[in-house]
């Protein structure tokens, strides 16, 4: 039951995390538009004897057309309008919020992961060397089923500590058999 | 019910008929044609109902934690799944009359679907933003850096930048090339070296990353993923490929391994993300986390949301699910994907992540007409899609079944290592190879208007032309378009041979947007051909009725697109789905005609030179336990040669009713590794009376012998309805009947194995018995079923996985 409950609640924490990040990628899709994040972006096309140009000014969407952000104006007054026939403007939003937040997530969850690569690969091997306990465990998973051995496992644990070190002993015997199984017998994915 | 031919105790079945019919269909739970398990399942329910009703106190009345789960690599029994749901359904509607509180918690039980459909759509559109945001920056990259902002990818640095002229558009000083940043030249020899270096470093850089963390964290996250996921949804349990680290470096290294530049693309990735949400999601539910034939109904609908987000295609991703990827979709699913998928698309439309407010980088709008006389290079085109479809089968095949069998396989960090050098080596001088792919999908699909800058719109204008944007006639091709005609042949014959070698390594890889470059560069070609020789040849017959000159007739960018859709529809199949994914993604409703046109001669092509496409043929070549519902099975074999034991071999291991020790039946189980076992009357009539799986045994008896006095090891176990008349001094007896499923599918030996096939396909058994006249003759599983169909279309029936 304890073990019940404490996966419970590590489910609902894991949850609680996801959505708090959804509210804050949408909030800061939603933020206020700071200065660059609208534009109007006008292209124009070369006419006569003036060269193609492209105009890009900060205006709201109802402003964004040629004769508003198109200045100054290369032609004169009753060429205008042939002029800004040429012309395409888009008005588009972006928000550099969610931009710079992504990118700074995504960059600190990989750091994250190369470190504890690194960490599983040099320092635990070093560490697991004196401690007596895991070499019977790995063994004896062998012949058991995997399933109760696994919440055995989990459930001996008394502190938090000890709970944590059995869960991921657990995560790493299923990743090694995953990898067994496609990366040495070839049985999946290939 | 004309199926209903074969003899399994009729009676139980009328009795059931009347009694759960009316509550199904109040349900709502009607299937669709696809399985045409309405009847049966209704017949089939209630086993447990009536197993459960016995009047004994039982210690199993509590449900045991494990009873009902199954074991790694095995297939489910989707009959047994829905009876318990039904079970559960039931026993929730009779208590929620009770109390206030448990009316609510029905109701609440009753919109859990919902609520995880919303979740999952909220996650999977949050990932795919985040996921093209990080793609986008990283592809950038490999080129040069933002000054102002390092997070900002060339496009977003440059966003508000006042400096960019008409000739170069997409320059400005805040985006620096590695070159100018490290040596001050943009230009020259030596810059152009650095950065072709830099850039092959950084692809290397990317890859071997990406490699690394699916090598350490996750294995299961390499690939595609949809061919697992179509086994996965046909009732087979692979533990750990739908987990949260699965879900996790699916997402990192994804990024990962599309920004390095390989020749794969993020769509069927995305589908294996959505349904790992899927599955997160379904764990929080008990519904959902209980059930796996309940857990396989949320998945399919998270494979709707998953291509939703990754074209921006909301109804196409229900399509998609429902033609590719689903085995058992009923209606309810139906609705319950077209919310994910809308909940998905629109919170990847609030991130924006291509700041255009569409969800996908290559989205077109134009409404230029066609004409019929262009349906002729359409199918050529659609020919073009099939041999491709088969070419790229056929020799990504052969490569992965070299990979899986030879030493090849051994080196999977330096075989990715080396296709991204090559890749890189051979993508960096073309300029439509050297960007992303979408980037370039985009560019394809793009109409030449006056503005467009591309090398591919290089047209020679009329001087003094002053016409509005949208209607430019057809033009000579200048000296840019011929430029760029050699460079796409170049890339295309590229693009062809990569991706073989491509798909199918260690590394999340998609091949829907390599795929749609092929054909989108063939159809470029093509159109660009037949817009000159419309433009040179006013005159012709074919161009005379819809060619005036100076009028704009041929789009060649419409061609792009209708390749795609070949080429995409040559290598999947999918016919449908596939155009109704183009037609959202160009929201232009006069091109389905084209469309629809290219992507059945495409498939009529392909079907010619095998009849399935690749996640069918990787499904084969990983041998996993897919009962293909498009498969027909034409050969005149009966049960009785394909049932357990054959001639000769050992008969089958039954329990008999009453009688049996628990150490009998303790040694049956050690001795043996069978997944059931036929309960019968007794050893010397065989009449069965019922079927009983090896893992609730093993945990009833175990379960039984911790918790319940009296039970040692020669207890006698006992399936029937009342406890055998034993000596005093014996011990205990222990009832099973709680674990016996006493409606076990029966055919009888004469049955034609088309029959039988038809039966495992549509009813999702896992195993049926064979009997002759109320006699016990012997068991065909899945197993069988799947070697046995192998072997009639001379395959090597060992192949198939099954632990």
């Amino acid at each position: 039951m304890k073990v019940c409950s404490t996966v419970r609640g590590s489910r609902l924490s894991i949850s609680l995390l996801l959505l708090l990040l959804f509210c804050e990628v949408i909030f800061q899709a939603h933020a206020t538009k700071s200065f660059e994040d609208v534009r109007c972006k006008c292209i124009c096309p070369p006419y006569r004897n003036i060269s193609g140009h492209i105009y890009n000014r900060n205006v709201s969407q109802k402003d964004c057309n040629c004769l508003h952000v198109v200045e100054p104006m290369p032609v004169p007054g009753h060429d205008v309008e042939a002029y800004c026939l040429l012309c395409e403007c888009k008005y588009e939003e972006r928000s550099s919020n969610t931009i710079k937040v992504t990118i700074i997530i995504y960059l600190s969850v990989v750091g994250s992961l190369l470190l504890y690569m690194l960490f599983l690969l040099l320092v635990d091997p070093l560490i697991r060397k004196h401690d007596p306990y895991t070499q019977p465990l790995q063994n004896e998973e062998d012949t058991e089923d995997v399933r109760s051995q696994a919440e055995g496992a989990a459930g001996r644990g008394n502190t938090v500590l000890e709970r944590v070190e059995g869960a991921q002993q657990r995560w790493k015997r299923q990743v090694q058999e995953q990898r067994k199984t496609v990366f040495d017998r070839h049985k999946m994915l290939s | 019910m004309p199926l209903w031919s074969w003899p399994c105790s009729p009676c139980r079945f009328q009795w059931h008929l009347e009694e759960v019919g009316q509550e199904l269909g109040a349900d709502g739970s009607i299937n669709i044609p696809r399985i045409i398990a309405a009847e049966a399942e209704t017949s089939m329910t209630p086993t447990e109902e009536m197993n459960g009703s016995g009047n004994l106190m039982d210690f199993l009345d509590e449900p045991m934690p494990d009873v009902g789960t199954y074991e790694d690599f095995h297939t489910i029994d989707w009959l047994r799944e829905k009876s318990r749901d039904t079970d559960r359904h039931r026993k929730i509607t009779s208590k929620s009359k009770e109390s206030i509180w448990e009316f609510i918690k029905s109701l609440l039980d009753a919109w859990s679907g919902w609520v995880v459909m919303l979740l999952i759509g909220l996650l999977s559109g949050t990932l795919a933003g985040v996921i093209d945001l990080a793609v986008d920056w990283m592809t950038d990259l490999k080129e040069g850096v933002c000054l102002s902002a390092f997070w900002y990818s060339h496009e977003q640095c440059c966003w508000t930048s006042n400096e960019t002229t008409f000739d170069d558009r997409d320059k400005c000083p805040q985006w620096q090339k590695w070159s100018e940043l490290m040596t001050g030249h943009a230009l020259g020899g030596g810059a152009y070296v650095l950065n072709y270096f830099l850039y092959v470093m950084w692809a290397l850089f990317f890859s071997f990353l990406a490699v690394t963390l699916v090598r350490v964290f996750a294995p299961y996250a390499c690939g595609s993923g949809i061919p697992e996921i179509k086994t996965i949804l046909s009732g087979f349990i692979i533990r750990g490929y739908l987990g949260k680290w699965t879900l996790l470096i699916k997402t990192v290294t994804l990024v990962l391994a599309v920004s390095s530049g390989l020749s794969l693309g993020k769509e069927g990735p995305l589908v294996h993300v959505a349904c790992c949400c899927g599955n997160l999601f379904s764990s929080l539910f008990s519904k959902y986390s209980k059930n796996e034939g309940k857990r396989r109904e949320v998945l399919s609908a998270a494979a709707a949301a998953g291509v939703s987000v990754a074209f921006g295609a909301p109804i196409g991703g229900v399509l998609f699910s429902l033609e590719e990827v689903s085995y058992y979709f009923p209606l309810k699913t139906l609705w319950r994907s077209f919310f994910a998928a809308l909940v998905a698309a629109f919170t990847l439309r609030s991130i924006n992540p291509f700041g255009n407010s569409r969800l996908v980088l290559f989205y077109v709008e134009y409404h230029t007409p066609w004409y019929m006389a262009e349906l002729v290079p359409f199918i050529l085109l659609g020919v073009f899609g099939g041999l491709w479809g088969t070419l790229f089968i056929r020799g990504n095949i052969a490569w992965c079944r070299r990979r899986k069998t030879t030493r090849l396989g051994r080196y999977p960090v330096l075989e990715v290592m080396a296709v991204t050098g090559i890749t890189a080596i051979l993508a960096f001088p073309n300029p439509y190879t050297r960007r992303s792919t979408s980037e370039l999908i985009s560019e394809l699909f793009n109409d030449c208007g006056a503005l467009e800058s591309s090398q591919l719109c290089d047209y020679i204008n009329d001087a003094n032309m002053t016409r509005p944007l949208d209607d430019i006639p057809d033009r000579p091709a200048g000296p840019g378009v011929y430029t760029a005609l050699w460079q796409l042949a170049l890339a295309l014959v590229f693009k062809i041979v990569i991706t073989i070698f491509t798909f199918g390594m260690k590394i999340p890889s998609g091949l829907f947007i390599p795929s749609m470059a092929v054909g989108a560069i063939a159809g470029r070609i093509v159109g660009i051909a037949v817009e000159q020789m419309a433009y040179h040849h006013h005159d012709w017959i074919i161009f005379k009725n819809w060619c005036r000159p100076g009028a704009d007739c041929v789009t060649p960018g419409l061609y792009a697109m209708v390749g795609a859709a070949a080429c995409l529809g040559g290598v999947t199949r999918m016919t449908v789905s596939l155009v109704v994914i183009m037609f959202e993604l160009t929201g232009g409703l006069e091109y389905i005609v084209p469309l629809m046109a290219a992507a059945v001669t495409s498939k009529w092509v392909a079907d010619a030179f095998g009849k399935e496409g690749i996640y069918e043929a990787h499904i084969q070549l990983n041998g996993y336990p897919f009962l293909d519902v498009k498969d027909e099975f034409t050969h005149r074999t009966l049960a009785t040669d394909v049932m357990r034991p054959r001639r000769g071999e050992p008969p089958l291991a039954v329990l008999t009713q009453e009688g049996t020790t628990v150490e009998d039946v303790e040694a049956l189980i050690k001795d043996t590794d069978y997944n059931g076992f036929p309960v019968v009357v007794s050893r010397e009539s065989e009449r069965l009376i019922g079927f009983v799986q090896r893992r609730d045994l093993t945990v009833a008896i175990k379960t039984a012998r911790q918790k319940q006095d009296g039970v040692v090891s020669n207890s006698v176990v006992y399936f029937t309805e009342d406890a055998p008349q034993l000596p005093a001094s014996n011990p205990q007896p222990l009832k099973l009947r709680r674990i016996l499923n006493l409606s076990p599918f029966t055919v009888t030996d004469h049955t034609p194995m088309e029959t039988v096939v038809d039966i495992f396909r549509k009813l999702g058994l896992r195993q049926c018995l064979v009997t002759r006249s109320g006699r016990l003759l012997g068991i065909i599983t899945k197993k069988d079923v799947l070697r046995h169909m192998a072997q009639m279309m001379n395959q090597d029936p060992e192949s198939i996985m099954f632990n």
